[in-house]
Parts: C-alpha cells; sequence; structure tokens
C-alpha cells in the first residue's frame, strides 16, 4: 500500500506542533503537546494496516478487507493516553494548588551543586568546623549576590 | 502450553482489584498484597525450574493460536528475571507494611497503596513475559501509570516536582516507543517477537536500523542510560524509601531486559555494537563521577545505580555467550543490591532524621545493626570479593578481555575504574554518615522512649534482613546461577528455543 499523503501531512503536522508544545515550560501545554503527539502516533499506526472494507467475514471478501489490528491497537492507545491526560490534569491542578502556577521546576538539589561547584567548594566544606548549625547555610540563608566565603 | 504461565500477570492484577474493593479494611489489605505476592513468586520459581527442565514455556492467550493472538513466553531469561524481581516486591512490601505501622500511616495514603503496588508487579511482570511487542508496551505503561501514583504519593511539593519530570520524560519514551511499533508493523505485519525475527532479516538494512534505534532510544530512556538517564536521580529519591528502592531494583532493569530481548531476538547481528560500548563507556564513568559529587545517600545511590546499567549494556554490546550471561547474572544481582540499599538508606533516614551526609554521624555506634545492613550490600555493589558483585563484573571483565578490539579494552578499564569509584563513593558514605561524632539533629534514644518515633521498627529490619540474606545466598548459589545464565544466553544468541517454542512448525 502507498502512503497517502494527507495522512502523512497530519503526521508530520500533529508530530511537531506536539514536540514544541511539549519543550514548553508549563504543564498545561505539555499537557496539550501530549495529546497531539498521541494522536500522531494514531494516525502514524493507522497507516500501517491495509485500507478497505469492514473487517467482518462474511460480507465482504477477505482480500479487500481493511486491517482490523491498527484499529485495536489504537484503541488500546487511545485508553492509555485518556488515563494519562487525566494523570497530568491532576498533577498541573496541584502543582497550582500548591504553588500558584503549573511550571516543571529545576531541581533544588542539582541547582545546589552546581553553586557549590561554582564557589569551588566540595559539598562537605562545612564538616571542619565542627557542628556549627547557627551560621547561616551559603547557598540557602543568604540574599543573592551577597553569598559570604568561609 | 503451560496454564502456570500467565499466573505471575493475573495473580498480582486480581490482588490490585481486590485490595482496592477493601480500601477501608487495611490488615485484610496487607493479608491479600502479601498472599498475593508470595503465589506469583512460587509460580515464578515453578516457572524457572521448568524452563531449565523442559525449555520455554509458552501460552497463547485466550486459546488465539499466534500469531494472532498475543502469546506469553516464559524462557530461561524471563524466568530468572520473573524470580529475582518478585522476591525483591515480596521483600519490599514487607519492608513498606513495617514503615506504614510505625509511621502511623500519616504521610502514605495506605489504602491506595497496596492495589498501585500490586499493579506495578503485574506490568513488570508482563513486560518479562510478554512474547509480543505490542503487549510489552501495554506492560511498560501499566507499570509506568502505576510508578506515576507511587512516585507522586501524598502529592506534597517535593514529589510533584520530582514526579512531574518523571512522568513527561516517561511519556516521550512511550511515544517514540509507540511510533516505533507503528513503523514495525508497518514494515513487516505483525508484533509476535518470534515471527518479527524472521521478517527483519528480510528487511532492507536501513531500515531495519531506523527501527533499532528508535526501539534502543525508547528502552534507553527507561533503562537510564547516558545521556538519557538524567531524570532518575532527580525524581527517585523524593519518593517514599520502599518505592524508591522498588523502583531503583526494577523499572531500569525492565528497560535492560527489554534492550537484550529485542537486540539478541530481532536485530542479532551486531551492526551498532561499537555504538552500545561506547553509551555503555559513557555510562559507567559519568555516572559514578556523578556519585561522588553527591551529598545525600539517595542521591548518590540513584546515580550509582545509572553507572552500573552501563556494566549490563557492555554485556549485551559484547553480543557474546559470556558477555550475555555476565549481563544478565548482573541484572540479578543489581536488582537485589540497589534495592537492599535503597532500604538501608530508608533505615538510615529513620535512625538518623535524614539522608544528607552533613547532618549525619556515628551511626555505627548508634545502630550497629543497620550499619552491617548497609555496609555487605555496600561492599557487594562496589565489587568486593567473595560477593555477587565482584563474580558478576569479574565474569563480564573475562567476557570483554576474551574479545580483541581496542574499545572493547577501553570499556574494560572503565568498567575497573567505574568499580574503585564505585568503593570510593560508598566509602565517603561510611565516613561520614557512620563514623564521626553523632549530629546533634539526630533523634536519640530518648526520644524513643518517650514513645514520639520508633527508630528502627522490627518489620523494616526484619525485612532487609530477609533481603541481604538473599543477596549473600545469590553469591552462595553463584556457580549454579551462572550455569543458568549460561544456558539463558545461548539460548538468547541461537534464537531457535525460543521461535521453536512460540511456532513449533516454523515460522510462518
Amino acid at each position: 500500500m502507498t502512503p497517502n499523503l494527507v495522512y502523512v501531512i497530519v503526521i508530520g503536522v500533529l508530530f511537531g506542533a506536539g514536540v514544541s508544545l511539549l519543550l514548553e515550560r508549563t504543564l498545561t501545554r505539555i499537557l496539550i503537546g501530549v495529546i497531539l503527539l498521541g494522536n500522531g502516533v494514531n494516525v502514524l499506526i493507522l497507516m500501517g494496516g491495509s485500507f478497505g472494507t469492514p473487517p467482518i467475514v462474511g460480507d465482504d471478501p477477505v482480500e479487500g478487507m481493511s486491517d482490523p489490528l491498527p484499529q485495536a491497537m489504537i484503541l488500546t492507545a487511545i485508553v492509555i493516553t485518556l488515563g494519562i491526560t487525566a494523570f497530568l490534569l491532576a498533577l498541573a491542578y496541584r502543582s497550582w494548588q500548591l504553588l500558584g502556577h503549573d511550571e516543571v521546576q529545576d531541581d533544588a538539589e542539582d541547582t545546589r551543586i552546581i553553586e557549590l561547584a561554582e564557589r569551588d567548594e566540595g559539598p562537605h566544606a562545612k564538616e571542619e568546623e565542627s557542628d556549627d548549625d547557627d551560621l547561616p547555610n551559603p547557598v540557602y540563608d543568604c540574599p543573592p549576590g551577597k553569598q559570604v566565603r568561609r | 502450553m503451560n496454564a502456570l504461565v500467565p499466573l505471575p500477570v493475573v495473580i498480582p492484577l486480581l490482588g490490585a482489584a481486590l485490595t482496592l474493593m477493601m480500601a477501608r479494611k487495611p490488615g485484610l489489605q496487607r493479608t491479600v498484597s502479601l498472599t498475593a505476592l508470595t503465589a506469583t513468586l512460587t509460580v515464578s520459581a515453578a516457572l524457572l525450574y521448568m524452563t531449565v527442565t523442559d525449555g520455554p514455556q509458552i501460552v497463547a492467550v485466550g486459546g488465539w493460536p499466534p500469531p494472532l493472538g498475543i502469546v506469553l513466553v516464559a524462557d530461561k531469561l524471563a524466568a530468572i528475571m520473573l524470580v529475582v524481581s518478585t522476591a525483591v516486591t515480596l521483600c519490599v512490601l514487607v519492608y513498606s507494611i513495617g514503615q506504614g505501622a510505625a509511621d502511623g500511616d500519616e504521610e502514605t495514603p495506605l489504602s491506595i497503596y497496596h492495589p498501585t503496588y500490586l499493579a506495578l508487579t503485574a506490568g513488570v511482570t508482563n513486560a518479562f513475559l510478554s512474547g509480543d511487542l505490542f503487549n510489552l508496551y501495554v506492560g511498560f505503561e501499566v507499570l509506568l501509570v502505576a510508578s506515576y501514583v507511587l512516585l507522586t504519593l501524598g502529592s506534597t511539593e517535593n514529589r510533584i516536582r520530582a514526579g512531574t519530570t518523571y512522568v513527561v520524560v516517561s511519556l516521550l519514551s512511550s511515544v517514540i516507543f509507540l511510533s516505533a511499533l507503528g513503523l514495525v508493523y508497518a514494515a513487516t505485519g505483525t508484533l509476535n517477537m518470534a515471527q518479527l525475527a524472521g521478517r527483519f532479516d528480510e528487511l532492507p538494512d536501513n531500515l531495519r536500523l531506523l527501527l533499532q534505534g528508535m526501539l534502543l532510544l525508547a528502552f534507553g530512556i527507561k533503562a537510564a542510560v547516558f545521556p538519557l538517564g538524567a531524570w532518575l536521580p532527580d525524581s527517585y529519591p523524593t519518593a517514599p524509601a520502599p518505592v524508591t528502592a522498588v523502583f531503583a531494583g526494577l523499572l531500569t532493569k525492565v528497560g535492560i531486559y527489554a534492550v537484550i530481548r529485542t537486540e539478541t531476538l530481532l536485530f542479532p547481528d551486531g551492526r551498532i555494537a561499537d555504538v552500545l560500548l561506547v553509551i555503555s563507556l559513557l555510562t559507567m564513568v559519568i555516572g559514578i563521577l556523578g556519585a561522588v559529587a553527591q551529598s545525600d545517600i539517595k542521591r548518590l545511590l540513584s546515580f550509582t545505580l545509572i553507572s552500573h546499567i552501563g556494566y549490563m549494556l557492555f554485556g549485551v554490546a559484547l553480543a557474546t555467550e559470556a558477555g550475555l550471561s555476565g549481563a544478565i547474572f548482573y541484572i540479578a544481582h543489581h536488582i537485589t543490591i540497589q534495592t537492599t540499599l535503597f532500604l538501608a538508606a530508608g533505615l538510615v533516614e529513620r535512625r538518623g532524621g535524614t539522608t544528607a551526609l552533613d547532618r549525619l554521624g556515628g551511626l555505627a555506634k548508634l545502630a550497629p545493626v543497620l550499619s552491617i545492613l548497609f555496609f555487605i550490600p555496600a561492599l557487594n555493589l562496589a565489587g568486593i570479593p567473595p560477593f555477587s558483585g565482584f563474580l558478576g563484573k569479574l565474569g563480564l571483565l573475562q567476557a570483554g578481555v576474551d574479545e580483541s578490539g581496542g574499545l572493547v579494552w577501553a570499556v574494560v578499564v572503565g568498567g575497573v575504574v567505574t568499580s574503585l569509584l564505585t568503593l570510593y563513593a560508598i566509602g565517603r558514605v561510611w565516613n561520614l554518615a557512620f563514623w564521626r561524632k553523632p549530629h546533634p539533629d539526630m533523634p536519640t534514644v530518648e526520644d524513643e522512649a518517650d514513645g514520639s518515633t520508633i527508630l528502627l521498627p522490627k518489620l523494616m529490619v526484619g525485612s532487609t534482613v530477609a533481603l541481604v540474606a538473599f543477596s549473600v545466598a545469590l553469591t552462595v548459589v553463584a556457580g549454579p546461577l551462572f550455569d543458568i545464565t549460561s544456558e539463558a544466553a545461548a539460548d538468547l544468541l541461537s534464537r531457535t528455543p525460543y521461535i521453536e517454542a512460540v511456532f513449533p512448525d516454523g515460522a510462518p
């Protein structure tokens, strides 16, 4: 079977739009990107099978039937996408509840280690100074730009 | 046809449904989960015995003969994975029950925990048993969706942040996997793996390379292979200790299992062996360098997890019997060890109030049992003789030395360096958390006496002891186990046992 150009273009547009939305920081846009990507994949799977008459034995000759397997796979994929969409929505809502926005954030620990590396200190530079907890934590407790070098 | 084959998937799923109905009866829930997992473990052990004596066991789901219906196949590789993973999940379940009982269930809503945990197990076993690429995808999705829920249990701010990264990255890998499936079906007209093995040989080389690349990319993200594994250390450590432990033990290994299965069965020509070697070297070295830089036990362990994935990939890249056998042995070893270490880290968190290395100290004196429970798997991970980690690494490196080629030698050297750096990273944890003076913020024995906390609940310690014993047992039975993994590797390389089990009269 030769691929139908309309399908190819539809898949291309869905994938392109989906990927560019996936690169956004807001979870809602990522979610829309995931839905678009999911539909793009569904059309892609559909193209893998042959097209023809409904696959019901007895009505039409077997040779001219469409391939039912991709359709069964798409049904499964749709159900999975539905579940994941619901979960992502809940995640976005909870993030909005807690933080007032739904942006994907940087990892706190990563940021801390990068800052430590920039200041050329090991993570345990505090060790030698016995257990003095009253001193400010050099990363968290100081306003930006005013970090004390100890 | 063997009726036992689908049971490792069916029992946990039924258990999940039952526990969901018993949401208000936590005691009954626990009994059902424990029974379900014990039964799964028994069935898996029986399957392992059968595959070793009689060869691969299959079942055609719904009575539809392959390639029309979905087929479940338990060969030696799948059976080994099943036994090790269900044994580990059972121990972790006991541990989490111990933790829940000690915590008074304040943080984790236990009513969801049990069904999700069992669904996760069902997804993992389904992925191991699947003889059909689309069913493998479904297995992945079941375990991933369950893992999304487990990772964001309690939905605190930290977990939402970590969960978002994890969910988005996993979704991306699923989309790539599903697109690859669409293309595979379009190119070959089947998704049955035994049938694909023959059909792929007829495809043009470039098309096959594209499909192989897409599948590897999808599995690589799940297995947290460099450079696709950056999501792992950001997401795993925020989950509750038992959840992190079971994720660390199982989820990445399911990815590696899928890599082994597809590389050996579908793409045996080894055209990208050099690429895999380079990736395995980078995964090992960069992962362990990440571990050295960490100041938190859980994050450090997450990086050692990524790093040691490189060893397994090395065995796959070699694609010799010794290499694959070493890789399978290493997976069995690593599932157990990494889970044990995370459980021990969970105990450290309880005893010391934190896993941040700069706020811990003196645990060796305060909690000698805990320090032994950490010390044995830690040495095992670093590959100190006589433990299974040493044997696994030795097997893999030996397999590498048998091969000629500069690249293989580079990976062998990288493997040795990684092993030494693992020892260094683990040694640092030992020095900072277990020696030194105790930190003043740590909970004391008085806190326990006044009833505000239980420092080391018996059930949690007991299940960790069981896993440590299991890991030591892997060392003791290393000889017979190596024999089985060698047979499994030989079966994988020759491909015929698998294909003949599915199609006794030859593939259509």
